[in-house]
């Protein structure tokens, strides 16, 4: 590695598909896993609202699913799901849970009680008022916690190279640390960091125009 | 509560102190003041917000430093010491107590103490006695955490903690700002029953004119920019407002106010015709003749006042009974104030007040024209 | 059922707990490496927080790098400080020390931002009457600022052990040895029960880390704050 440059830019350009790719595959692993985990805390969150003793419980497990390292629960499930991106999409939206679901619970506990109570009065059925009141209301503090699982994702799903996945870990890892090839890993490594900011910023422009009643008060 | 220098203060003397927060140009926030506060005496600094009083008390334990002149404890500068040694020297209570939360009361209290690095039996016994003196029972308080303490307990604790090390000098910031009206009255009546022991030279911020003047032995009334409008006593203060700024500061009420200075002991009583129960009325009615006002104050045999008892209402024979009695307005005592009984009198709308001791027997009659007597424009208001 | 038995006759296989590729040697790995590293981040880290808190200064480029920090995959900080080591020191015989280096980076955002929020939380009216009484800077940082804080930094330690810990099984990847070696080992052979086995020693060994760093931080909070902050996780 000593002997050529620590970084060839003429390698990026070279492997422009190959690295375009990567990308894509990176996206729609977090795609997934966004997606589907938000469907379950959705779930997990009008359940709990309906029965509050569950949300201990549901908080102890999702944080305990949270603690364990990404290699070590994507290893545990290989003798059941194999090398496969079930395996990986399994514990990436384990991981999504603690945040989504604790987020999309004291979203809608932060509906204000005297709105539920005017919608009720305007004659809303519960899911009209779920649907028209409570989730705009309580969009932005949903998508806070969907920008932090996203960005959270973006990053675990690099380990997804070690099960031999691909996406940007396949860079940092396979092309990258295994050849002691700096420019791949530094290129994975930005790439994830650029996938990260824009996805954070892209999500966060998405709430403002969903709720433009918030800019209004705000401002 | 005359002024006379106690053992336990020192005087505290500003002499032309400006402070200034922004460059020259901009009005100071305390303006060349100059005023000797004597040794012993509650100093309260009252205004207007902007006026200056918390950075004036701030200079004083040098929380602020003054941009221009002197201020001396005893006659030391206060510069001469360490900003870290002064403070250590000098009592402190705020607002919002400032217990630390993550020490019991017994630790809190100990702070200063152990700052100055007393021998641990000698902080043990101070902490008692300073809980016990505030009235908080050390065996059931000293282990307590704050977070368990009410708004009272907690303001009590926060003054044994400025007293632990018996500092002359106590400067105290809106101490009673942040709790309710009643217990409000309460902490004050406590504080100058405190004061009356240990005789500090408290310098105590308020923004209330009620306050100020409740508790002040000398009052200094600052107006924007940190400027002096008067320094007195709260008799001359309201009797004789130097300027037409402190006149609408203290009120329109401020005769009224005058009458919060003195207490029911304060004035004259009247004897009235006292009547037992069970005295024959023939005998009664004799001695209400004799009295010539047409009624008499009837009490029971511990001397406790039942009400008032008419001649032209009196029976014929027999003995008096506690049920002829018609009850008048609730008993004084002798440390309410005028303005108090003023109000109690007004209540009742009866003209005489019967005024009773600790074990409620009877020791004279206040009339509502005793008092107005007070707000003669040209009297002066008798201090208790 | 037949797998557990294999998991299992891995874990009794004297084979397994013998020589340089034994289970007591990895576990070593794992928990030494992680403890060096976090030992070091706290080293580095609360002095920082503590300045940027205490005095106030700083905050915004500490926030900056912390954002940052949470943005680069913990993969990721492994893979750019293994080229750079290799630069620096020539090739060979690194061993943990790229590791090292990347799972301090990683402990480090986690401290300093609790840290200083944790101070920043005190109420200035405290600080003011600590002033007050004639306490010094330093004693009201220590008497003060710190015990009232605890519970806030030591959820940061707690945070960024779990996060060390769990990294360390990525640092087989660059350096060979802790747990996760057996992980990378038994999915290059296929020998799936060597991949669980260590998979389940990994995960306990993060819980436990999780529970004794809460149990640490209900420990040292004083009882005066049990009841007004009972500090759950931050991530």
């Amino acid at each position: 590695m000593n002997d050529q440059p620590f970084f060839r830019i003429d390698w990026v350009i070279d492997n422009l598909d190959e690295i375009g790719g990567r990308v894509g595959e990176h996206l729609v692993m977090t795609g997934i896993a966004i997606g589907v985990g938000l469907v379950i805390s959705f779930g997990l969150a009008l359940l709990i609202r309906r029965v509050r003793p569950l949300y201990g419980p549901t908080i102890a497990i999702t944080g305990a699913l949270y603690s364990i390292p990404s290699l070590a629960l994507f290893a545990l499930l290989i003798p059941i799901t194999g090398l496969s991106l079930l395996t990986a999409e399994i514990a990436l939206v384990s991981y999504t849970l603690l945040i989504l679901v604790r987020n999309i619970v004291a979203a809608l506990d932060g509906v204000p009680a005297e709105v539920l109570d005017a919608a009720d009065g305007m004659g809303f059925g519960s899911v009209e008022r779920l649907w028209r009141v409570e989730l705009p209301i309580a969009l932005p503090v949903i998508v806070a916690g969907v920008r932090i699982a996203t960005v959270t994702t973006i990053g675990l799903v690099t380990v997804t190279s070690l099960i031999g996945l691909g996406g940007l870990g396949y860079l940092i890892v396979n092309t990258g640390i295994n050849r002691f090839f700096a420019t791949s890993i530094y290129t994975g490594v930005a790439l994830s960091v650029a996938l990260a900011v824009l996805a954070d910023v892209g999500l966060e422009s998405l709430q403002r125009r969903l709720t433009p009643w918030a800019r209004a008060r705000s401002g | 509560m005359t002024p006379q220098a106690r053992p336990g203060g020192a005087v505290v003397t500003f002499e032309h102190v400006t402070k200034r927060y922004g460059p020259p140009g901009v009005p100071p926030a305390v303006d060349d003041l100059s005023l000797a506060i004597p040794a012993g005496e509650i100093c309260v600094l009252v205004g207007p917000s902007g006026c200056g009083k918390t950075t004036t008390m701030r200079m004083i334990n040098r929380l602020a430093e003054p941009t221009a002149g002197r201020i001396t404890i005893d006659g030391q500068d206060v510069r001469d010491l360490s900003a870290v040694e002064l403070r250590r020297g000098i009592g402190y209570v705020i607002q919002q107590v400032g217990l630390f939360p993550h020490l019991t009361v017994g630790e809190n209290v100990a702070i200063v103490p152990r700052l100055l690095r007393w021998p641990e039996p000698r902080i043990r016994e101070r902490v008692e006695e300073l809980l016990e003196l505030v009235g908080l029972e050390p065996g059931a308080y000293r282990a307590r955490y704050p977070a368990s303490l009410s708004g009272g307990e907690r303001q009590r604790v926060g003054v044994a903690r400025a007293l632990a090390a018996d500092p002359p000098v106590m400067l105290m910031d809106e101490p009673f700002g942040a709790v309710d009206p009643i217990l409000r009255d309460r902490l004050q009546n406590e504080l100058l029953r405190l004061q009356a022991k240990v005789g500090k030279t408290i310098v105590f911020v308020t923004h209330d004119v009620d306050e100020a003047i409740k508790m002040a032995d000398r009052v200094a009334i600052l107006r924007r920019g940190g400027v002096l409008a008067q320094f007195d006593t709260p008799e001359a203060i309201l009797s004789a407002p130097a300027s037409e700024f402190v006149e609408h500061f203290v009120g329109a009420d401020r005769g009224l106010k005058r009458l919060s200075l003195a207490k029911v002991r304060d004035l004259q009583l009247i004897q009235p015709l006292i009547v037992r129960v069970g005295e024959p009325r023939v005998e009664v009615r004799r001695r209400m003749e004799v009295d010539g006002t047409g009624y008499a104050l009837l009490v029971d045999a511990a001397d406790r006042p039942l009400g008032w008892v008419d001649s032209a209402e009196l029976a014929a024979d027999g003995t008096l009974t506690e049920e002829e009695a018609t009850p008048g307005a609730p008993p004084l005592q002798p440390e309410t104030t005028l303005r108090d009984a003023l109000s109690t009198l007004l209540g009742s709308s009866v003209q005489l007040g019967v005024v009773t001791d600790e074990r409620d027997r009877v020791l004279g009659l206040l009339s509502v024209d005793a008092i107005s007597e007070v707000l003669r424009p040209d009297a002066t208001a008798p201090r208790s | 059922m037949e797998f557990l038995g294999e998991v299992a006759a891995w874990f009794s296989d004297p084979a397994s707990w013998e020589g340089r590729n034994s289970i007591p040697l990895r576990l070593w790995e794992h928990v030494s490496l992680s403890a060096t590293a976090l030992a070091l981040g706290v080293l580095i880290a609360l002095p920082i927080g503590l300045a940027i808190g205490h005095s106030g200064r700083g905050a915004r480029a500490a926030v900056a790098i912390t954002n940052i920090g949470r943005a680069i995959p913990s993969l990721g900080w492994l893979g750019m400080v293994l080229p750079i080591t290799l630069v620096l020191f020539e090739r060979g015989g690194l061993g943990f020390l790229p590791a090292l280096i990347a799972l301090v980076a990683l402990a480090i955002p986690p401290i300093v931002t609790n840290t200083y929020a944790g101070l920043r939380e005190v109420d200035r009216e405290l600080i003011d009457a600590a002033r007050g009484m004639g306490m010094g800077e330093r004693r009201i940082l220590t008497a003060v600022e710190v015990p009232i804080a605890l519970p806030v930094i030591l959820a940061g330690v707690r945070s960024s052990a779990v996060q060390v810990v769990a990294t360390a099984t990525l640092a087989a990847v660059v350096a060979g040895g802790t747990l996760g070696d057996f992980i990378l080992q038994g999915i290059f052979v296929r020998d799936l029960p060597r991949v669980f086995g260590a998979a389940l020693m990994v995960a306990v060994l993060a819980l436990a880390t999780e529970g004794l760093f809460a149990l640490l931080q209900r420990l040292a909070t004083s009882p005066g704050l049990r009841a007004a902050t009972d500090v759950g996780r931050t991530s």
